[in-house]
């Protein structure tokens, strides 16, 4: 079933049957996965219909109208955005069975433990032990950058089942129950003063085989296909002129003449006129998602965003002279959801710094920009034929 | 919505153009030309708008034009930007063309878009639009002064010639005396022109034809400038590739991907900047702001990409015989033509309402 008209007749259907004004809220999004409408893309049975994802807009509209409950996407984005498409190509059927549907209602949050102190950038370096066990593998070892932890119901996992193979070649995926008594979350502040991330330290964790996603020993393929799906969703909806940080600034400057001085006019309409740039790059790239000829542009959009928002916010500070001075509150807190414009100039400035090491650093995505987009050869490695055990570090 | 991308057409008028260029337009053709005498290619010229009519590109259909728009102008130029290809079609097909459009001046019009008459609109070529720019005296209905920094004149047939009196006049080249400059840009040409006593024939009012010119000029240079970027980065890129220190190509070394993979996000960056400037010209729709956003941006761009291709090309990179420092001269002169960045910046100043202080 691929056609709009079709699948815009069975989502009326669809909430003829269950009306959202009277129909409980998790009833009605266990109903709408059921009937194949949380995501067309996925197959029957497991909350889609085998229909082109492009058609999701069809029947998002239509929900939309109706007043229906979405399932609060933002709230799960590790589950939704990476542990999904992970356990739809490579888990067993009763894994999927299992995880999908309570992951799309958001009955259970997904996080990610795949950082570690030693494996950063070098994530294929990990260290987490995973030894098995009969029937179960029994896993020590300590992630980091985890957010989210302390609300996840379920962790996607990565550990080294065979540290005497090279580093790539040693790693298995699991699927971990974070509420395992030997997992431990503590929070991790930031420099913002608050903490969206965890410290997540496994202590004699026990996973039953039953939850492995994939071979044993091929656990980096298996993370490539989340890695691959953690970018920015661009598509949907267009950003107006001024719709990010800039705007902020913008709108600062206009208001208040008694802050402006000839340099910082300068330095602003520069930045003016690259954020603006930027917005037309990502207009451009999103013309072509639509027009199904996605170019190699996207792989380079995080990198203008980051540089961007820290450049702008930390003009924004400095406009502001005494009140850049000030800071809103340091009261260490743990947000559910992670606002970028949201609060001051100095929390912008302070967050907007993480934009450049968060999901690939800047240096990382720049090789990958060369490698993968011009074809630039990779430097030589020395490390690609090592036994994980005798790595430096 | 404003239209980013290449349509099917546009595409294969690219195709067209690249490929009569790679007849036409080698590199040390070109560079031999420079040096020459007549350093204008007018066999190029002639393929481009005898063979394919791309003179008339902004010319309606009734005029004898081929009732196109900006958007496919730009592509064009995005192809002669990539050869620097010195022929005046961005003064000759653009420029007066637009100064002709704004004055209703037909016949004019129908002889710019054949190609076989060239057009020069006689403001310098640094002038901004809007910015103010020197007018010849008027004497008992004859043109005297002189002007200078005029871009394409030493090949042009009609001059487009502002007058104190508030008039545009289109005075023939043989009516007055053109003298080339030496140019920092060996591919576009300048030169001066003297009027002593020179007869002329008025088309229109002068202020509103140059502003109208002078921003489609700004708004297609991106589209060159793109080009121009684009072959620079794309020949440093094939150049790294096959050169070989220390045992490997040294487009392997980390310090040299990252600058050519910082230059593709700006010329990814550009891109945008140049289409959205060629639709707004072709629509009409928010026209001053996406031609002051895109020459703001294009020419730092523009100018960077060649001195990264001269820097990372090494010692071959400084050489005459090497074809960077043509992409070089004339990203530098790009970048004061129609304006430089700061003076888009400043205009921008005013059209966002971000006053100075």
């Amino acid at each position: 079933m691929t056609d709009a008209e079709e699948l815009r007749s069975r989502t009326r259907e669809f909430l003829a049957a269950h009306p959202p004004a009277s129909t409980d809220r998790l009833d009605f999004l266990r109903a709408r996965f059921d009937a194949g409408l949380a995501w067309v893309h996925y197959p029957e049975g497991l909350g889609g219909l085998g229909a082109p994802r492009s058609l999701q807009a069809v029947v998002d509209a239509e929900l939309e109208a109706a007043g229906a409950p979405d399932n609060e996407p933002r709230r799960n984005g590790i589950g939704l955005g990476m542990a999904a498409p992970t356990i739809l190509k490579y888990g067993t059927d009763e894994q999927k069975q299992r995880f999908l549907r309570p992951l799309w209602t958001g009955e259970e949050v997904w996080c990610q433990l795949f950082s570690e102190p030693g494996a950063g950038s070098d994530l294929a370096a990990l260290g987490t032990r995973a030894v098995r066990e009969g029937d179960e593998w029994v896993v020590n070892g300590q992630k980091v950058w985890t957010s989210g932890a302390h609300n996840a119901r379920w962790a996607i996992l990565i550990a080294r089942t065979d540290p005497s193979l090279p580093k790539h070649a040693g790693i298995t995926y699991f699927a971990c129950d974070m509420t395992d008594p030997g997992v431990d979350v503590r929070p991790l502040r930031q420099i913002t003063g608050e903490a969206e991330f965890n410290e997540v330290f496994l202590t004699d964790v026990r996973i039953p085989d039953t939850d492995r996603l994939g071979e044993v020993g091929d656990g980096w393929r298996v993370a490539q296909t989340t890695l691959n799906n953690e970018r920015v969703a661009i598509g949907g909806m267009a950003l107006p002129r001024e719709g990010g940080m800039i705007g902020k600034v913008a709108k600062t400057w206009r208001e208040r003449p008694d802050l402006r001085t000839h340099d910082l006019h300068q330095r602003l309409l520069t930045l003016w006129v690259e954020a603006e740039v930027a917005r037309l790059t990502g207009e451009r790239l999103r013309q072509q998602l639509v027009a199904g000829q996605p170019g190699p542009e996207g792989a380079g959009m995080k990198l203008g965003f980051a540089r961007l928002n820290q450049v702008i916010s930390g003009l924004e500070v400095e406009l502001l002279g005494e009140e850049g001075l000030l800071y809103e509150d340091w009261t260490m807190r743990r947000p559910e959801l992670v606002d970028f414009t949201g609060r001051d100039a100095g929390y912008r400035y302070l967050r907007s710094k993480g934009n450049s090491i968060e999901g690939g650093t800047s240096e990382v995505l720049l090789n990958i920009v060369a490698e993968r987009v011009l074809g630039l050869p990779a430097e030589p490695r020395t490390d690609k034929d090592v036994a994980w055990k005798d790595l430096a570090r | 919505m404003t239209d980013l991308l290449y349509s099917e057409e546009e595409e294969a008028l690219r195709a067209a153009v690249r490929d009569l260029l790679g007849d036409h337009c080698d590199a040390a053709g070109v560079l031999a030309r420079a040096e020459s005498d007549a350093p204008h290619d007018r066999a190029a010229w002639k393929a481009l708008t005898d063979g394919m009519g791309l003179a008339g590109l902004l010319v309606p259909e009734e005029l004898g034009g081929q009732g196109a728009s900006h958007r496919e102008a730009a592509v064009v130029l995005e192809e002669l930007g990539r050869a620097v290809a010195p022929v005046p079609y961005l003064t000759s097909a653009v420029v007066a063309t637009e100064a002709l459009l704004a004055c209703g001046a037909d016949e004019l019009l129908a002889e710019l878009a054949s190609g076989r008459t060239i057009g020069a609109l006689a403001v310098g070529l640094h002038r901004a639009p809007g910015a103010a720019f020197p007018a010849v005296r008027v004497e008992d209905g004859l043109l005297h002064g002189e002007l200078t920094g005029i871009t394409d004149a030493a090949v042009a047939d009609i001059l487009l010639v502002p007058a104190e009196d508030g008039g545009l006049y289109a005075v023939p080249a043989d009516a007055v005396t053109v003298t080339p400059q030496v140019p920092l840009d060996l591919t576009r040409p300048v030169a001066t022109v003297r009027l002593d006593g020179a007869a002329g024939r008025t088309l229109g009012d002068a202020g509103p034809a140059v502003r109208r010119a002078l921003r489609a000029g700004a708004g297609l240079l991106a589209s060159e400038q793109l080009g121009l970027a684009d072959w620079a980065l794309t020949e440093t890129v094939r150049y790294l590739k096959e050169r070989k220190q220390f045992n490997r190509p040294v487009g392997s070394f980390q310090a040299l991907k990252h600058r050519l993979a910082q230059l593709w996000l700006e010329v990814v960056n550009l891109r945008a900047a140049a289409r959205a400037a060629a639709d707004a010209l072709a629509t009409g729709e928010d026209a001053d702001v996406t031609v002051a956003v895109a020459q703001a941006y294009a020419a730092p761009v523009a100018v960077r990409a060649a001195e990264e291709a001269l820097q990372l090309h090494g010692g071959i990179g400084m050489t005459w015989e090497h074809p960077v420092h043509l992409y070089l001269k004339r990203a530098k002169a790009d970048s004061i033509a129609y304006g430089t960045a700061g003076a888009h910046r400043s205009a921008l100043a005013a059209l966002v309402d971000l006053q100075a202080p």
